[in-house]
């Protein structure tokens, strides 16, 4: 994947880019396929009937035979298969048997919740965990460079589930900070009309600012949990990333001539570092995006995780099918988004 | 390109400071839920349906009992004593086959469409069309698709008959009619909502049509359900709204009880309610449900199929220590198949733990030095908690057990399968009635591998012989005394050698505010009553 929309070609024409976007999209269409085949055949080995989750324990014989029947289960396994994907491209991924809802209309209302949390998680990794990293590999060895490497051991090693309920006990059950689990009180979650799902901005946009600041106070602490998960690995990868372009002949000669100490490790080491960092953070990102199961289900946060998670409990295969392709396109889009940045980043690959 | 680069480093900067200042204020952090509504920390994602002719879990039971009425009910404290709901009157011919019932005049649904003997008849039948999972417990009656119109017959503006195929008890027939699958729909309503006739089903999956004392205002899965005062109920209630929030995490749920955030919690385990049983501000309700726990020992395995063995494990459980730890708050010791409080219940615990007992017998049946044997679990940390104690009782006759974890989906599969030793689970009765029961504890048509009948007699090939017979019997005798004693009989049969452990009888416990008042909880699934609850 990576390196995608990396060529020689001097000529930016228009058919360089068609061939591109020609090239991508047969990307996108190959790994989703295959992932929709994988997950077609994991969902048929995986030792729980599909059938009993929607008809229950008591359910006569014949009512049981007619259900299976109604989900195709009854076909040969290629059949159905081939059903789906008949069905999918023309944009129909079937309805969730626990929601009954159109599963992308389902994916599409949990998305949000996750987006909403992945996008702040992120924001408060990168923007802590790179400066972070960056004066980690300048003072080696020092104090600092001890406190962060450990910060870092720590968000590898602590489980989030268990340092989730520790904040949820010390900031909302102690010292009362922030809001507990869920994404808004029920007091205000009927002051407004959601219209993107994502509760901070719809509060915003029609002016419930009681309401925002109380989903401000809900999102803050999930958020900034999973904002240290992913501070913890972007400030390792950009300590690792900053020592060894520290070590590089550009930079002793950078110093040889005379050029002040910031200067060179802001403008001259970060900015070759950046170059694989993007990569690292588009990777954190598209691994908060999928939907952390844990932390949304310790704060009750109604996202993707939770959704996948209890769709695959009561094997909802159309719920678990669409959930994974649309978890494979973002993953492929972030792919896409990296190698774009790299080459703006990296005059060599131009 | 400096002052640019300027810019961004210290926009970077303003903006971690601004980050950091955010994560130290303290929010003014609002607490206590508003006095009108009641809110619930609860795991509600069970919920596939709203419909009350195809509604069968856990929480969707609960919800039909708040928002929909039956012709008839009974005394949650004395499940004995039936009485009507909409029902005014009945009386049934002399050959006991043909019920006639008078309704309440002047119902309203909450629709404001008036409740008539049309609405009744129609739900009914519907109930029976539609054929989902809880049919048949109106379909035993002798009703299918083809007959039930002409044997569900309106007589009347509040007045129809219904001919059964048989003379059943009349206490069987009443407790059929007060289980959800029986609520009265709104007729006018679920016709405006048809599609390609199919009695407003898909409409009905995610929306309301009832009379009872809530109204179903929203359901987001695996994240709220919200009830609302029904203004058109005879009765009402004190709560203007009461809501479902779906919290996984029993950890989570304590929290938000001890903060107020929620008024009661459901699903805490026995630990957290010791700890918020010591909070001033938190009360413990509880009662008896008609969920029986219990082994189901397949008679396919050859030295699961001795009887000496069967008979062996019952005296290697040690009931009491299970009750009093993993289940304390949850269970009491119950070993026979019918709930304490049904007709002809019988309260007889004759097992304990008794090891010499227990291997005199295990010896008898050739096995002295035991055997080994898998048991499938629900990994859950209740059942889990209760395997793993019985592992180490059977262990001390040398009976080793095997733990098979799985979850609720992948175990029951293979256990409707046939294909396990020892299968850990509960049983919750579909109607108060003895033969609810009876019906798939002692009696099996057909044990042959594709038999059309598979009641948990047959899910452990177990052959009840001549029980079968009298269960069918017990069904018809109309006097209660004597129908009370055909189910004695059943059960002492079934304790003595059924392939059953039974070892507790549930009890369902809410923690829940000082505040809280008025809260029942009765003792099926749709009997947790909201209908006069309120907060002071």
């Amino acid at each position: 994947m990576a390196h995608l929309l990396v060529d020689g070609s001097k000529g930016h024409d228009a058919l360089c880019y068609l061939a591109k976007l020609a090239q991508f999209v047969f990307v996108l269409a190959t790994t989703l396929l295959g992932l929709v085949a994988v997950t077609f055949l994991i969902g048929r080995v995986v030792p729980i009937d599909p059938v009993l989750a929607i008809v229950g324990d008591r359910a006569s014989p014949q009512i049981y035979a007619r259900a299976r029947q109604e989900l195709g289960l009854d076909l040969p396994l290629v059949e159905q298969f081939w059903t789906y994907l008949k069905k999918a491209a023309t944009g129909d991924f079937g309805n969730s048997v626990l929601t009954t809802n159109p599963v992308m209309a389902d994916i599409a209302n949990a998305f949000p919740a996750t987006f909403e949390l992945a996008t702040l998680g992120t924001l408060v990794g990168m923007l802590l965990g790179i400066p972070l990293g960056v004066l980690a590999a300048v003072k080696r060895g020092s104090i600092i460079d001890h406190v962060v490497r450990l910060l870092g051991l720590a968000g590898y090693s602590i489980p989030v589930f268990w340092l989730g309920l520790m904040c949820l006990l010390l900031f909302y059950a102690k010292l009362e900070w922030v809001g507990g689990p869920g994404r808004i009180d029920v007091t205000y979650s009927y002051l407004y009309t959601p219209v993107t799902n994502i509760v901070l901005i719809d509060a915003a946009i029609q002016g419930q600012w009681e309401a925002f600041w109380d989903a401000v106070s809900h999102v803050i602490l999930p958020a900034c949990l999973l904002g240290y998960y992913s501070l913890a690995y972007i400030s390792r990868m950009t300590r690792s990333f900053m020592l060894n372009e520290l070590a590089q002949e550009y930079v002793i000669a950078a110093r040889v001539k005379g050029l002040s100490e910031l200067r060179v490790i802001w403008r001259h080491a970060l900015r070759n570092a950046a170059v694989p960092l993007v990569t690292v953070v588009a990777l954190s990102y598209a691994n908060l995006l999928e939907g952390s199961v844990l932390t949304e289900t310790v704060f009750a946060w109604p996202g993707l995780g939770q959704y996948m998670t209890n769709s695959l409990q009561n094997a909802d295969m159309n719920a678990v099918l669409g959930g994974t392709i649309a978890i494979g396109t973002v993953f492929v889009l972030l792919n896409l988004v990296s190698d774009l940045l790299y080459r703006l980043l990296d005059p060599r690959t131009r | 390109m400096a002052p640019l680069k300027q810019a961004l480093v210290c926009t970077w900067m303003a903006a971690s400071t601004a980050l950091v200042a955010t994560m130290a204020t303290p929010f003014t952090v609002h607490a206590a839920t508003p006095g009108d509504t009641l809110v619930q920390a609860l795991q509600i994602d069970d919920i596939i349906t709203l419909d009350p002719a195809e509604l069968f879990e856990f929480s969707t039971a609960e919800i039909a009992g708040n928002t929909y009425e039956r012709l008839f009910s009974y005394d949650y404290s004395d499940v004995s004593k039936v009485s009507g709901e909409v029902a005014e009157s009945w009386a049934v011919s002399d050959d006991g086959k043909t019920f006639t019932f008078k309704i309440r005049a002047g119902k309203k649904f909450a629709s404001g469409n008036p409740l008539t003997a049309e609405d009744v008849v129609f739900s009914l039948q519907r109930a029976v069309i539609l054929d989902k999972s809880p049919a048949f417990i109106i379909g035993q009656l002798g009703f299918d698709k083809n007959n039930v119109k002409d044997r569900i017959k309106q007589t009347g503006p509040f007045e129809f008959t219904m001919e059964l195929n048989q003379p059943y008890a009349p206490t069987f027939v009443l407790y059929c009619l007060t289980s959800p699958v029986a609520s009265i729909v709104d007729k006018l309503l679920l016709t405006q909502h048809e599609s390609d006739g199919d009695l407003g089903y898909h409409w009905l999956k995610t929306h309301y049509a009832g009379s009872g004392p809530f109204a179903i205002r929203d359901w987001k899965a695996n994240e709220v359900v919200v009830l609302e005062r029904n203004p058109n109920y005879e009765k009402k209630t004190p709560l203007q709204r009461v809501i479902y929030r779906h919290i996984k995490e029993t950890a989570t749920q304590r929290l938000l009880l001890e903060k107020g955030d929620v008024d009661i919690s459901r699903n805490l385990s026995p630990e957290e309610i010791d700890a918020v049983s010591k909070n001033p501000d938190i009360k413990i309700n509880e009662g008896a449900k008609s969920t029986i726990y219990y082994l189901g020992l397949n008679q396919k395995n050859p030295n699961l199929a001795k009887p000496e063995v069967r008979e062996a494990l019952r005296w290697l459980v040690d009931y009491g220590a299970i009750t009093d730890t993993i289940m304390r708050y949850k269970g009491e010791i119950h070993q026979t198949f019918l709930p304490r409080g049904y007709l002809g219940a019988l309260d007889s615990n004759p097992y304990h733990l008794d090891i010499a007992k227990a291997k005199g017998l295990l010896a008898k049946a050739g096995l002295a030095d035991g055997f080994t044997v898998t048991m499938d679990t629900r990994s859950t940390p209740e059942i889990t908690g209760i395997a793993q104690a019985i592992q180490a009782t059977f262990a001390e006759a040398g009976v080793k057990l095997e733990i098979i974890p799985g979850d609720l989906k992948q175990t029951l599969t293979k256990y409707r399968s046939r294909q396990h030793d020892i299968f850990i689970g509960n049983w919750g009765s579909d109607y108060p009635d003895p033969n609810s029961n009876a019906d798939v504890f002692a009696a099996n048509e057909d044990n042959s591998d594709d038999a059309a009948a598979k009641p948990l007699a047959w899910r452990n090939s177990w052959d009840p012989g001549s029980l079968t017979g009298q269960t069918r019997a017990a069904v018809m005798e109309s006097d209660p005394q004597k129908r009370a004693e055909m189910y004695e009989e059943l059960q002492r049969a079934v304790l003595k050698d059924g392939p059953f452990v039974i070892f507790l009888q549930q009890t369902e416990v809410a923690a829940e505010r000082k505040n809280v008042d008025g809260f029942v909880i009765g003792p099926s699934f749709d009997t947790n009553s909201f209908a006069q609850a309120k907060k002071n």
